[in-house]
């Protein structure tokens, strides 16, 4: 099932009565997601990451705009008619059901028709069980399980019956770094075998980055770039999403675009072909750089972090915006680190620039 | 380690000395004197020891409408009153506007002092030579004749006094329940909702599951401060309770020791103990109960 969103917006009113003016946590989003895709959602906190999934969801009505699920128009539809499963970021497990109980819950809501027996109940949970591997659990209570098990059966309480779209909100913020790691595999697993189309929310771009098929980066309640991971981080639009993208994070310097040729500091980088003059910033990935003594670039030598097949080179420059600077190179590369200087070459590809006003991308 | 031990006691010791003096000693003391049978106040002499004081108690007519009355007390009581608490906290607790006033407002007879509250009962129920209560003139407005409900018939006494009990529990109850509702975790009720769960579902498989060892705790506590009802039968009818025919096990005890029939700290003191055991009875059955029904 693709999900739709078109000119999606919600406003909150201020909690500071006096100022009338709305907040504005969702504005006017656009944007279609595939079928059968996992879908990363990914901003800073408080960008409206969760309001936007609450409205996929419908725990919250959209002041403009529609959403739709495939060809439905789901824009008014209460949640439990449109078929989205949600895991909430701290589970919301029943403390006092099983496992077995809390999997078959949404089943026995179930009215009418599409109501089961107890059997036909217990053979569904079991299979979605079976497909986090929960299995071994279903007569524990959720105080009795690890946080990654209960990660799991919270997805497959969301699983079991069988939703058009499952929502996943920051589904690995409460989990430590293995298990982290490990569940973010597993939620690939399941997403590729059931085939749902899943959103999920995060904050942690390596997160977004490793599991999806497409990313969205929000900032602010506004859209700002989608696409393949890859793409994103290779080609941001503006200098946020190559801020926020990326650890180490981009190495941003204060910048000139001189006679078409693009300078920091005193330092010529560049040719910038068919450009006027103007203020930019330029971005360099840690991983954008080629060690050479007689590189364009040079930086104040700080330390040398050596972690086994890479190298990183901390150093700082006047004219760059971040207080230090992290470069990546091979181990091969050997640096002294009594030098007070070390000079770099720079790979075209990784060199991004951005005009100094509206921090919107310029092509070199 | 020796030393440790010694520095621990030294800790322990004033807790240990004011609990010894003041709970352990009276107890045991308790205990002594309701074995021993004839006991003179003014001699502090006895002629021997046995369970007669028990005996005495347990036939005598007054004992047995004391108890009676409180067990009357605590059965309406006790589950109405909590029944109550809970339905009134969950309207406080989907409200709102003014739900800050309502609170306040349900709260006010905690903070209000037990005799002035008699005296507003006295306002509603009590008919004299002179006026009717508030609650006779509805009454008789509504085509019945007026009932005396602090001098009158049994049932309307007691009547009272259960609605006396059960105004004056309230309060805390419903403190207690509406801070428990508020301390489910919405997000039980967002994961309900998108699962499409009817409200009577949502509150029989989650909210009263979620809050159940509250309503257990009210329940228990319940119960112990019924049995030792004694206070609010004193405002409603005053001090002669034998003779209203609404004295209570506490009621009894004191007029034992105290009343105007008083003097005897041996019969006292058992019915004292036999109170003690009903109580310890009816808890330990509550606590078994719990197991099963309470969850985590």
């Amino acid at each position: 099932m693709k999900v739709v969103l078109e000119h999606l917006t919600k406003k909150f009113p201020n909690r500071n009565k006096k100022i009338k003016e709305d907040v504005i946590a969702v504005n006017d989003f656009n944007f279609e997601i595939p079928d059968g895709k996992l879908i990363g959602l990914l901003g800073p906190s408080g960008c409206g990451k969760s309001t936007m999934l609450n409205l996929i969801s419908g725990l919250e009505t959209p002041t403009e705009g529609k959403i739709f699920f495939g060809e439905d128009d789901v824009t008014k539809l209460p949640p439990e008619n449109r078929g989205i499963g949600l895991v909430f970021q701290n589970y919301a497990l029943y403390p006092h059901l099983t496992v077995e109980k809390n999997i078959m819950f949404p089943l026995e809501n179930l009215k009418g028709d599409k109501k089961l027996t107890k059997e036909e109940m217990k053979k569904k949970a079991l299979e979605t069980a079976k497909l986090v591997q929960i299995d071994a659990y279903m007569e524990r209570k959720p105080a009795e399980l690890s946080g990654g098990q209960q990660q799991r059966v919270a997805i497959a309480r969301a699983l079991v019956k069988l939703p058009k779209v499952l929502l996943l909100d920051e589904p690995l913020s409460n989990l430590d770094a293995r298990l982290r790691l490990q569940t973010r595999e597993e939620i690939r697993r399941i997403q590729r075998e059931t085939k749902i189309t899943t959103i999920f929310v995060t904050h942690d771009q390596e997160e977004a980055m490793s599991i999806s098929d497409m990313i969205v980066v929000m900032k602010d309640g506004l859209f700002q770039q989608m696409g393949k991971p890859q793409e994103v981080y290779n080609e941001p639009v503006n200098l946020f999403v190559a801020k926020f993208l990326g650890t180490p994070p981009i190495n941003v310097f204060k910048a000139k675009i001189k006679k078409e040729k693009l300078y920091i500091g005193e330092a010529e980088i560049c040719d910038a072909k068919n450009l006027s003059d103007r203020d930019v910033f330029a971005g360099i990935r840690p991983e954008g750089v080629i060690l050479n003594p007689k590189g364009r670039l040079t930086c104040k030598l700080d330390r040398v972090e050596v972690m086994g097949r890479d190298t990183s080179v901390v150093c700082t420059n006047d004219h760059a915006t971040n207080d230090i600077l992290r470069f990546i190179i091979p181990a091969e590369n050997k640096i002294d680190e009594d030098d007070k200087t070390v000079s770099f070459d720079i790979k075209p590809s990784k060199l991004h620039v951005f005009d100094a006003k509206t921090e919107e991308v310029i092509k070199l | 380690m020796k030393k440790n031990n010694l520095k621990a006691w030294l800790y322990l010791l004033p807790a240990i000395l004011f609990l010894g003096v003041f709970m352990v000693y009276p107890l045991i003391d308790v205990l002594v004197y309701s074995f021993e049978e004839g006991y003179n106040f003014a001699s502090q002499e006895y002629f021997g020891t046995g369970i007669y004081n028990y005996s005495y108690v347990l036939h005598d007519t007054y004992f047995l409408q004391a108890l009676k009355n409180t067990l009357i007390l605590v059965i309406i009581t006790v589950p109405l009153s909590t029944g109550i608490a809970l339905l009134i906290s969950l309207a406080l607790n989907s409200i709102k506007p003014l739900k800050n006033f309502f609170q306040t407002v349900y709260f006010l007879p905690y903070v209000t002092n037990t005799l002035a509250v008699g005296l507003v009962f006295m306002v509603l129920f009590k008919k004299t030579a002179y006026s009717e209560g508030l609650i006779n003139l509805l009454i008789n407005a509504l085509g019945f004749s007026s009932v005396d409900f602090i001098d009158g018939p049994y049932w309307a006494k007691m009547l009272v006094t259960c609605i006396y009990t059960i105004w004056i529990v309230m309060p805390f109850k419903i403190l207690i329940l509406t801070s428990a509702l508020a301390s489910v975790d919405e997000q039980y009720y967002k994961a309900a909702k998108v699962d499409g769960t009817s409200r009577g579902r949502i509150f029989f498989k989650i909210t009263l599951p979620m809050i159940s060892p509250m309503i257990f705790y009210l329940v228990i506590t319940g119960f112990i401060g019924a049995f030792k009802a004694y206070s609010d039968e004193v405002a409603l009818f005053g001090t002669d309770l034998n003779a209203a025919g609404m004295n209570t096990m506490v009621g009894y005890v004191y007029d034992m020791l105290y009343g105007d029939s008083g003097g005897y700290p041996s019969y006292a003191s058992a019915a004292a103990l036999i109170l003690f055991s009903i109580v310890f009875t009816i808890t330990i059955i509550n606590l078994l109960i719990s197991k099963n029904k309470v969850h985590y």
